[in-house]
Formats: C-alpha cells, structure tokens, sequence
C-alpha cells in the first residue's frame, strides 16, 4: 500500500497564563489509501490534529513535528503560498458544522464553483455542471435552487453536504473529515458515508475520519487511533476495536448504553492519572 | 391515569407566503410514572411536540392533557409546577451572567418557596454537584456540570412530569454515562415521569420503556422498547433507523 502522509511526534502547543497547553503530544501516524479514525473525547487533541496536518492552527499556537511528509515530499519546509496549493488541491477538510465553514454572504454556489474553478481551470459551462453533478452525488435533489441560496436558507443537513461536495469537488487524494455526520440524519449519513466509503475504494484516496461515534468508527473504518488527552493511547483493527485494551478505551466503550444488552445503570469511566504519563503509541 | 395525552395534536408555523405544519395529528399517552421516547430525525417534529406541551408554540389544535387537566392556550402556575423542560444545549440553556446559585434561587422564587437558601443545597445535592460550584458561572463549568445545573433548575419547582429534549446529545459519551445514571435515580427518587426525545436509539432505549418514531411530523410507529431491541420495527424508516444505529454496512 502506498504511502500518502506520514507524521511524526506531532506537537501541538498553546502558551497561555499557567504555562505552555499541549493539545496534541507527540501523535505519530501514517496514512495509506484507507479509512484511518481517530476517536477520542472533546478536549483529546483529535481535532487539532487534523488542522495541524493543514496548518490551520493560528499563532500564538505552535505546531512541531519531526516529520510532516505528503507523498516524501516535506509539507513543513513549504512556504504559506506554496501551502495554499496543499490545502484543497491534495488535502481537504470537511469541518464539524457548515454554519461556520461556508460564506454567509456568497451563495451556495459561487463557493462550490470558486473552489472548482481554483483547481480545476475549467470554464463557467464546464464548472456548473460538475458543480451539479456534485450536488447530485450528495444527494441534494433540487441542485437548482440549492446553488441560488445563501447558506442560512439551508438546513444544517444541506449545509453540511454543500460543504462535503466543496471539499470533494477538486479530488483532492486526502481528505481530513472532522464529524462529518454527527449533524447529519440517519438516511443521509449513510450516503455520505457511501460516498466517502467509494473514493477510498475506487479512487484510492486516504481518509482521515475523526469521530466520538465509537460504533460508526468501528463499522466504517479500516484502523482506529484512540486518542487520549493529546495523546494517542492506542491503535487498533477498527473492526477489533471492541475487544480494545487500554482502560480508557474500555471506558469509553462501556458507557455507552446499547440496545442489544439493557443494563440499569451505565458504568461511568474512571480516569486514571497514571494515562497521562503515557507515552503516544504510533499508528 | 395519563400523566400526559395527546390526541391528534397539529402543528404549524405561518410565513408570510406559506405554511410549515410541523406535527400532524400527533398521538401518544404516557402513563404515570411512565418513560416515552420520541424518535426521529431533525425536522419531523419532534421537540416541536414538546414545545407545544410546555406552550413555547401557540399555533396548534387538537387536545393535549396534562394529569387529567385539558390544556388551554394560556398555561398557569400549577402547570409549571407539575411540568418542566430540560433543554438540549446546557451551553445555550443557562444565562451567561447567571450564577448558579442566582438561575435555581430565581426559579424557587417565581414559584414562591421558602427555605430558599436550604432547597439550593439539596437541589444541587440531588443532582451530584458538590456545593462548592453553586457561585460559579456556565462559563466556570463544564458541559455535564451545566446540564447538572440545568436538570436542578427544572427540576426545582418539584415538578411530577420532566420533558427531556435530547438532554445528552451535546455531551461526550462518558458524561452522557453519568447523567443518563442521575436522570435514572431521580425518576426513581421522585416517582418522575419522562417524555424524552432523542435520535439516538441506543439512549431511548436505555431510559424509555415505549417509544414512538416520527418522520415528517407524522408518527408512524409506536412500540416497545423490548420490541425495539428485538428489531421487530414494521415501519420501513424505524428498520432504518435502527439498521443505522448499529453501525455502518458496506455497499
């Protein structure tokens, strides 16, 4: 399996009153043409992983890294222009709520058009129907009126796979998900799903898929990372994720109430200090 | 008895060129002491049922009762006494510039109790925060502290009926844990009724004994929850529904 991104020892730092905040310790990780997850709860440096990766994490934060590498090629060294080039092109991230990641004053589809367009140099007739298209393989059936309307006349459903065609439209060859479905309903999440599921498979893109959904992770995922206060405390086969033996991991599993096996009360996690101490596992 | 029945409830919301009928002939019953799930995706309606309860929408027909009382367009102080909400968002829930202490004494007042100072205590006591929070501010608590905060404050006035909207849905797992724990002993502690919406199956399923699934303001299934659990679902959208809720099949 080919390589496309490798990371190593990824910190990611925050200086505030007390003292420097790690929120991200030394995560190291590689990406091949598959579905990786990352799991973990608010707060574990999930997030701030996949926006370190994009360089979207604003100073004061700092990010270091001893290897940051898209396809061998250093991302690190890259100068911001040359990031610019990265972001969208060849990595693209699809972010937790569409209610702050599109334009509230641009419509709908001036944002998805300008992404394509950006990318793809084609021309107006040429970028309108692929733009279509896209909408299409999102699901939105009434593609017309969704490119005329302005983001706050969309449900957050709709806004959300407006962002996820946006994201997809220039083929980028990783894509960084961000709880691409927690907004989403039932019905559509499974297509989104599908249509993740089927650029892994058919393109041969990478997946980053963060996600609390201990459940979807395991059923849709090729390998889990479980992240822990800013730290990776274990990996795994996603579909052997269940049988997990970090007690954090145990914990987190464990709470969560099931409609196969009703139990009365729901066992709490207990956290132990000692996982801080820890050192990040690779994945 | 019911503790809470609705019979061919209608809701609507007017623009200035259409309408929204939001819940069609709604019908549901839950006993005294009873725990109801309502189930379904954003947008079929179901919070607007509990907002048309609680009188937050006063666009609707049909009947809703309450302890046997048929409720009006105006609801009174024994209402509220007897029915409180508890909202989804801890975060947008509770006032920013509001102590703890300031959100439960102002409840207790408007409901005209005494011993303020002493039920702020044992409201906080009840809901497993220690007393040393009851001056902080949301901004000063976590998110399964404020949704503590904001199940004590509905659950000041000593109400028999609490309406839960999807009071878990903001919370990581390991806190939903923890207070699906604190709503299961307080119903029991105080012989509580719940009407809980969700769309996480899993969650009604631990906390409800029946639920109903609504799709396009439309209730169109209502069974056990050992039904559930058993997937015996008749109606194609609860088949996927629960299909979903264990997890993801490929193509």
């Amino acid at each position: 399996m080919t390589k496309l991104l490798e990371v190593a020892d990824l910190f990611v730092r925050f200086p505030t009153r007390n003292g420097i905040f790690e929120a991200v310790r030394g995560v190291s990780f590689s990406l091949g043409q598959e579905r990786l997850g990352i799991v973990g709860e608010s707060g574990s440096g999930k997030s701030m992983t996949g926006r370190a990766i994009l360089r979207l994490i604003r100073p004061p934060g700092k990010v270091t890294a001893t290897r940051m590498e898209l396809e061998g090629e250093d991302l690190q060294s890259r100068t911001e222009r040359q990031m610019r080039r990265v972001r969208g092109q060849r990595i693209s991230m699809v972010m937790q709520d569409p209610k702050f990641s599109l334009n509230p004053v641009m419509t709908v589809g001036e944002q998805i058009m300008e992404a394509y367009s950006l990318h793809a140099n084609a021309g107006r007739a040429e970028t309108r129907r692929k733009t279509i298209e896209m909408l299409e393989a999102v699901s939105i059936r009434d593609s017309e009126r969704v490119l005329k309307a302005y983001p706050h006349e969309l449900s957050g459903g709709m806004g959300q796979r407006v962002m996820i065609a946006m994201m997809l439209i220039p083929e980028p060859q990783i894509l960084i998900a961000d709880e691409p479905t927690s907004a989403l309903d039932v019905s559509v999440q499974t297509q989104v799903l599908h249509i993740m599921d089927r650029l892994v498979t058919q393109r041969g893109m990478g997946l980053i898929f963060i996600s609390h959904d201990l459940n979807l992770v395991s059923s849709f995922c090729d390998r889990v990372l479980i992240m822990y206060a800013g730290q990776v405390v274990e990996t795994c086969k996603a579909d052997e994720l269940h049988q997990a033996t970090h007690p954090y991991t145990r914990g987190l599993l464990e709470s969560l109430p099931r409609l196969d096996k009703p139990q009365k009360r729901l066992a709490v996690l207990k956290r132990d200090p000692a996982w801080l101490k820890d050192i990040s596992v690779g994945g | 008895m019911n503790a809470i029945e609705i019979d061919k409830l209608n809701v609507w919301f007017d623009t200035d060129d259409h309408r929204v009928d939001a819940v069609t002939a709604a019908t549901l019953a839950v006993p005294l002491g009873g725990s109801f799930g309502l189930v379904g995706e954003s947008g079929s309606g179901k919070s607007t049922i509990l907002r048309a309860l609680t009188g937050l929408v006063s666009t609707w027909n049909g009947s809703m009762r309450v302890n046997g009382d048929t409720l009006g367009k105006k609801r009174n102080q024994h209402f509220y006494r007897s029915l409180q909400m508890v909202f989804q968002d801890p975060y947008a829930s509770l006032h920013p510039r509001h102590s703890v202490d300031h959100v439960l004494s102002e409840t207790l007042k408007l409901h005209r109790f005494d011993n303020i100072d002493s039920r702020i205590v044992d409201l906080l006591n009840d809901v497993g925060l220690s007393p040393r929070y009851r001056f902080r501010y949301p901004h000063q608590l976590s998110g399964g502290q404020r949704q503590r905060v904001a199940i004590a404050r509905a659950l000041a006035p000593e109400p028999k009926i609490l309406l839960l909207d999807e009071p878990t849905s903001a919370l990581d797992v390991s806190v939903q844990a923890e207070i699906l724990n604190l709503l299961t002993d307080l119903r029991e502690e105080h012989q509580l009724t719940f009407l809980m919406v969700s769309h996480n199956l899993a969650v009604v399923g631990h906390l409800c004994s029946d639920i109903a699934v609504m799709q396009h303001g439309e209730i169109v299934e209502t069974m056990t929850v050992e039904a559930m659990r058993t997937l015996q679902a008749t109606h194609p959208y609860t088949q996927a529904l629960l299909q979903s809720s264990l997890g993801y099949v490929r193509e």
